[in-house]
């Protein structure tokens, strides 16, 4: 059994991560040419170590299942990236990046980790400045910055609503020119399929190249898996149809521990679902929630009068409107952390407030925003005597300007118009803080084996905040592993070059190909897509936003009960030896049935409610999560051990001595 | 509402590939195009048939895996979106509809609805960057101060998601959209300056080396651009390329 060592530095906070890097091991330039190192996804995490690494003389090996590395899904990022510049002049320092990180993540986060974090995020922004990502600018040339949920300064960066689509364009340059200098090869179209351990080290995979159908072996002296998380757990969820968990799944059960998978965010500002053939939910930027209030009606009546379509919102007068945020939260109001609006909203809708069709929704106002630009802009421009009329038109624009892309999408979709009519919302699955375990090298319990951004579980605790996602995944990739990794391959100079003739390579190879031509021989009678759609409602109304001891029984023996019917009656149709999507899907959603079950378990073991993860059993008498810091402050990190059902606890005590233990308090 | 689709299916780079109709009922106008495709694979799935293979991934208009050629044009009938963002309440009951692969010399099918867009990965990385190491020591990030209207048009140029829908659309398959929209992006920016001059002579030369049409200023790519890319860049990078062709 491998013990749980997180290997964090001795010594004061703000000096370990510097302390650690001067007395790491380093590999010479002329010894990094003789190393191979294998890097699996090519988002923000994985794109930027690959650069990296490829700069500093590593020979690389990337692989992305869509077919260019700008594809990952780190591209949808809309609001923006966190970094501890204090451009503004607010008090902001990388203590205080560091402080409402762990705040935000409930207390369970690693400090040493989180602070790490927050010391190298100024240089991301450095980095991708220099790398020609078009940051949005003030009229001086100089950085503009905006605010997000959860804190109380402007260190937001963006690039209009698509920040994560210019940033991962900027790591996606940086691969470009290794690529093309030959230290990078790359491997699009490609999907991992497991690794391969030998003498106890990860070295290498065994991928599929998903237009031949063929099977690969892939040898390296490291494996880095940065493959995002498992939010399509929920088969509904804001992640790209093709963001899967295979990767991660896959070398927890050849021995890295997966940590806290019951620890997912649920992103309060989605387009609500419209119908049964829904095949993913849109995020709408939290960025929003600057100028949106959220409200449902006060009186019952009105609401079923909404849902049966007999009522509009704009014939609700304002003393019968429930503005809930702003009543339960008064200081920081429509700008809570996702994890409480996401509750809140629930609170409302399951209280029979919901306001569509299927009582699953709540308004995003915008009308009083629109109102008080308006005004601003008619005194602005001297019209003293503006209209109602006059006044809507000139706030419009302004929010147009704000937000217009965003608008536009919703429009496109919901085919409403959300100047005139409020936006309907409702929460939806987006971010998993949980995933695999690693140490502070951002190694896993498998030596060689590297787990960065979103993928691993380190960093943001029960709760992510927003625009944190974008520097956790970069600065793992830039600035964290290319240092780490040197000190474990330092060991390595003189191994030369792995075979994959080895027994451990025919092994792997064999099994994948074996269960491969399962699902294509089995002749089931049911699509892939009806069990993943099964899981995903189980997952939904057992293991969601609310979770209670019965209800997650329930679900584990659910769960059990899909995966069984899968493998006996799953179809695949088509063939091993050529581009097939449904096989591809197949083995997926066999690996989500699997973590569903974990995850379900991890939330039944945790009897305390914090950040993304709230228990009905344990809450304060105003209905709000209760933290049990005396008994749930670790990190639960399961072992492998044959089926998700017996998977070993091992617990990673987390130690608090730079901050103090809070209640978390929006009021 | 039931329509009459009409599909281009091709087993694989070698096949002739011809098209084939199905019928889809019941389909609701809040469904997105894809998700049409989806009811259309599952019931095929159900029949024991190979369900259409098409390129999609992130479904809200950004990732720029989706394609299409839909009743002829690029990412369908409506304007600034793709194929994932389109809605069937764009279309009527008993329509039918012609959904075929992207058509280009330099883009080759590999299934289905599927093409191959490995010659626009070719050409970013014959230049499509700056030749910045990651450091820790990179200079400040304000140390030079960029005016907005510069900023905005580098992010504007930047916002191409690299479909190939300029391609498609184009009666010379002409990647002169997509090729001047990352040169525009670093030609606009300080930091992009210094290897201005290589950038756009190697990512043209590349260009040219794919089997890409010249451009003869139709203006279809900036109409069926799913992101309102402008002409503009274009004549940005034919004056890039002719200031690096004669220095």
């Amino acid at each position: 059994m491998t013990t749980l060592n997180s290997r964090v530095p001795q010594g004061p906070i703000k000096d370990k991560w510097t302390t650690y890097k001067d007395n790491i091991n380093l590999v010479n330039p002329a010894n990094k040419r003789n190393i191979d190192i294998i890097v699996v996804g090519t988002g923000l995490a994985g794109g930027s170590a690959a650069a990296s690494l490829a700069e500093l003389g590593y020979n690389v090996k990337a692989f992305a299942y869509q077919d260019s590395p700008r594809r990952a899904h780190s591209i949808a990022a809309q609001g923006g990236i966190n970094a501890a510049k204090n451009y503004q002049n607010d008090g902001d320092s990388d203590y205080r990046l560091f402080y409402d990180t762990v705040k935000g993540g409930d207390y369970r986060s690693r400090e040493a980790n989180v602070h790490r974090l927050a010391e190298v995020s100024g240089a991301i922004i450095d980095q991708c400045v220099a790398q020609g990502v078009p940051f949005a600018r003030d009229y001086g040339g100089l950085l503009d910055n905006r605010s997000f949920g959860g804190v109380l300064v402007s260190r937001t960066f963006y690039a209009k609503g698509q920040t994560g689509q210019q940033l991962l364009l900027g790591c996606y340059s940086a691969m470009n020119r290794q690529i093309a200098r030959g230290k990078i090869e790359m491997f699009n179209r490609h999907e991992m399929l497991d690794v391969v351990k030998i003498d106890g080290k990860a070295r290498g995979i065994i991928a599929r190249d998903l237009v031949s159908g063929e099977i690969e072996r892939h040898s390296a002296h490291a494996v880095v898996i940065a493959t995002g998380g498992y939010g399509n757990v929920y088969f509904l969820s804001t992640n790209a149809m093709g963001s899967n968990a295979t990767a991660a799944w896959k070398i927890h059960k050849k021995g890295a521990y997966f940590a806290n998978p019951c620890f997912t965010q649920i992103h309060p500002t989605c387009i609500p679902r419209s119908g049964d053939y829904q095949s993913k939910l849109t995020l709408m930027s939290e960025s929003l929630r600057n100028d949106g209030r959220i409200w449902v009606p006060a009186k019952i009546e009105d609401a079923k009068s909404i849902q049966k379509g007999n009522l509009k919102p704009t014939q609700i007068a304002e003393e019968d409107r429930d503005y809930y945020l702003e009543r339960r939260y008064p200081a920081f109001g429509n700008l809570v952390p996702r994890d409480v609006a996401s509750r809140a909203a629930k609170e409302r809708c399951d209280a029979g407030y919901g306001v569509n069709a299927t009582g699953e929704a709540v308004y995003l106002d915008f009308a009083a925003a629109i109102f008080r630009y308006g005004s601003e802009q008619a005194k602005i421009k001297g019209m003293d005597n503006a209209s109602k009329e006059e006044i809507i038109k000139l706030g419009e624009a302004v929010i147009e300007e704000k937000y217009g892309n965003l608008f536009q999408m919703y429009e496109k979709i919901v085919d409403d118009n959300p100047y005139k009519t409020p936006m309907m919302i409702y929460p939806a699955t987006h971010y998993t803080m949980g995933g695999v375990w690693v140490d502070y090298n951002l190694m896993t319990t498998v030596e060689g084996l590297y787990c960065i951004g979103e993928a691993n579980f380190s960093d943001h605790g029960a709760n992510r905040l927003g625009a944190s996602a974008l520097m956790q995944g970069l600065a793992d990739g830039y600035f964290v592993l290319p240092y780490t990794i040197g000190d474990y391959l330092a060991n390595d100079i003189r191994t030369g070059k792995i075979a994959t003739d080895s027994p451990e390579f025919d092994a792997a190879e064999k099994e994948i190909k074996d269960k491969l031509a399962f699902f294509i021989n089995n002749k089931g009678t049911h699509s892939v897509d009806y069990f993943h759609k099964k899981l995903g409602l189980v997952m939904w109304n057992k293991v969601g936003m609310a979770r209670n001891e019965k209800h997650l029984k329930e679900a584990i023996k659910e769960i059990q009960e899909i995966r069984e019917d899968f493998w006996k009656n799953v179809k695949v149709p088509g063939d091993l030896n050529e581009l097939n999507p449904e096989l591809e899907k197949a083995g997926r959603v066999a690996d989500f049935l699997e973590l569903g079950e974990l995850f379900a378990k991890d939330a039944l073991e945790r009897n305390e409610s914090c950040g993304g993860h709230f228990r009905e059993e344990y809450i304060t008498e105003d209905g709000e999560a209760k933290r049990d810091d005396e008994n749930y402050a670790y990190v639960a990190a399961w072992e492998y051990t044959g089926k998700p059902s017996e998977a070993i606890l091992h617990k990673e005590e987390l130690e608090f001595k730079d901050i103090e233990l809070k209640t978390r308090s929006y009021k | 509402m039931n329509l009459t689709l009409k599909i281009w299916r091709q087993k694989g780079p070698q096949d002739k590939g011809q098209m084939v109709e199905y019928k889809v009922t019941d389909i609701s106008e809040h469904m997105s195009f894809l998700e049409m495709m989806d009811v259309l694979n599952e019931s095929l799935v159900a029949k024991n048939e190979v369900p259409i293979a098409f390129d999609h991934d992130c479904r809200e208009g950004i990732c720029g895996m989706c394609s299409l050629h839909i009743n002829g044009e690029p990412h369908g009938p409506d304007r600034g979106i793709t194929t994932c963002q389109l809605h069937m309440r764009t279309f009527k009951d008993g329509d039918t509809i012609y959904i075929e692969p992207w058509r280009a010399k330099a883009f080759p099918v590999i299934k289905d609805l599927i093409v191959d867009r490995m010659a626009f990965e070719r050409i970013q990385q014959a230049g499509g960057y700056i030749s910045v190491n990651t450091s820790g020591n990179t200079q400040d990030a304000n140390a030079i101060p960029i005016s907005k209207i510069n900023a905005d048009l580098s992010m504007d140029a930047a916002a191409c998601i690299g479909c190939g829908a300029c391609v498609a659309s184009c009666k010379n398959s002409s990647a002169m959209l997509f090729v001047s929209a990352k040169v525009s992006q670093f030609a606009l920016l300080p930091q992009g300056k210094v290897e201005a001059a290589d950038r756009v002579k190697n990512m043209v030369a590349q260009m040219d080396l794919e089997g890409f049409g010249n451009c003869s200023n139709t203006g279809a790519c900036e109409v069926e651009c799913p992101k309102g890319i402008s002409l503009e860049n274009i004549a940005r990078m034919n004056r890039e390329y002719l200031k690096a062709s004669i220095i």
